[in-house]
């Protein structure tokens, strides 16, 4: 920690800006959770000593110029394709530790079935998946994970089930692949669950530096502009609707899994 | 005591530090506008209250938000 002094007296820093982004200020809307998980993330990887390392992988959306905001080596790639990228560029360079910063169109519309591929081979590079339930960057047109009874530019009577179907689950979806070592929903609504969110990203980087297979955290996130309401107001709609359709938790555990294959051999 | 700064040209004025304070000393004052034409919170703390608890930093989406905490000095 910085020690600076102030009028004769020393102070330490507590809490500043992570070191692994740049000075840069983020473009993103006043209130939106694209800039708390940028922070987080860097805080991680901060702490894991990681930055030379990292190559970041900057998808189509909002996010499209986190390569502006993060400080280290980043690829901005077509819509939907992060993963087959990362593939390649884990696969070339194996000392590397590949991130994907994906929204929820990207990841679960238009890249659908890199998705599902890089995570039942198991690639190890770590995704994060901001699901805000919506197209934010374009406009507010609805998602694969918009809510039902949602009002998007596309549906504008609010999503119906019978015509469009239901809010997409990805996390409860690539859990059972047999690739995937750590799956996790955090929520971005409190200081309590920002801090959750950010054990859970560093468990996913760990089971890329250990070599475990593919890691994705989904953090459940703000688009209040889109959404038409104030920051507030989007992070209580994320409280009190995204977490009832998008349950938080633990999906995969690959330790977990070990540990329990221990005992259960242990136990003979 | 501990303090906190606001980087006034990161801040975008969303607001969601001010009811993470415990001690709302974070306040929307309006009193000035930054580089960008936003206005930025203000700390307002004459009493000394911040205990340093860094709540309104981790909600802060800018990272506009730095937290000081004194040296605690050893005594001879
Ligand atoms: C091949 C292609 N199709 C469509 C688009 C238009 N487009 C840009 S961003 C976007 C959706 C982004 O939504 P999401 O991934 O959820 O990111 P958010 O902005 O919500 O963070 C679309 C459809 C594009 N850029 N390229
Ligand atoms: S449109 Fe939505 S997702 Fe995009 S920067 Fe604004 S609040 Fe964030
Ligand atoms: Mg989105």
């Amino acid at each position: 920690m910085d020690v600076i002094t102030i009028e004769g007296t020393e102070y330490k820093v507590v809490a500043e800006r992570p070191k692994s982004l740049t000075d840069t200020p983020f473009t993103y809307c006043p209130g939106c959770n694209h800039g708390t998980t940028h922070k987080i993330i860097a805080e991680v990887i901060d702490e894991l000593g990681i930055q030379h390392r990292c190559i970041g992988i900057a998808s189509v959306g909002c996010s499209v110029f986190s390569y502006e905001f993060f400080d280290f080596d980043f690829i901005s790639v077509p819509h939907g394709r992060a993963l087959a990228v990362a593939t390649g560029a884990k696969r070339m360079r194996p000392d590397s530790v590949l991130m994907t910063y994906q929204g929820d169109g990207d990841l679960a519309a238009i890249g659908t079935a890199e998705t599902i591929h890089a995570c039942n081979r198991g690639e190890r590079v770590t995704c994060i998946f901001v699901n805000n339930a919506i197209y934010g960057m374009t406009g507010g047109q609805m998602a694969p994970t918009t809510l039902l009874g949602m009002k998007t530019t596309t549906s504008p009577l609010g999503r119906d089930a019978k015509r469009i179907g239901w809010p997409m689950k990805m996390s409860e979806m690539l859990a059972p692949l047999q690739g995937a070592a750590y799956i996790a929903r955090v929520s971005m609504h409190d200081a309590k669950h920002i801090l959750k969110a950010k054990a859970a990203i560093k468990k996913a980087f760990r089971a890329q530096l250990e070599d475990k297979g593919f890691s994705m955290v989904e953090v459940l996130s703000n688009c209040n502009v889109n959404w038409h309401m104030t920051p507030q107001e989007g992070v209580k709609f994320i409280e009190e609707q995204m977490t009832k359709n998008f349950p938080l938790g633990v999906y995969k555990d690959v330790w977990q899994e070990e540990a329990a294959k221990q005992t259960a051999k242990e136990e003979g | 005591m501990p303090m906190i700064e606001i980087l006034d040209d990161a801040c975008k004025g969303c607001l969601l530090c001010v009811p993470a304070c415990p001690h709302e000393l974070i306040h929307n004052t309006k009193a000035k506008l930054n580089k960008r034409g936003l206005y930025p919170v203000e700390y307002v703390d004459p009493d000394g209250k911040c205990t340093g608890c860094r709540l309104c930093a981790i909600v802060c989406p800018d990272a506009a938000i730095r937290v000081y905490k004194e040296v605690k000095k050893k005594s001879a």
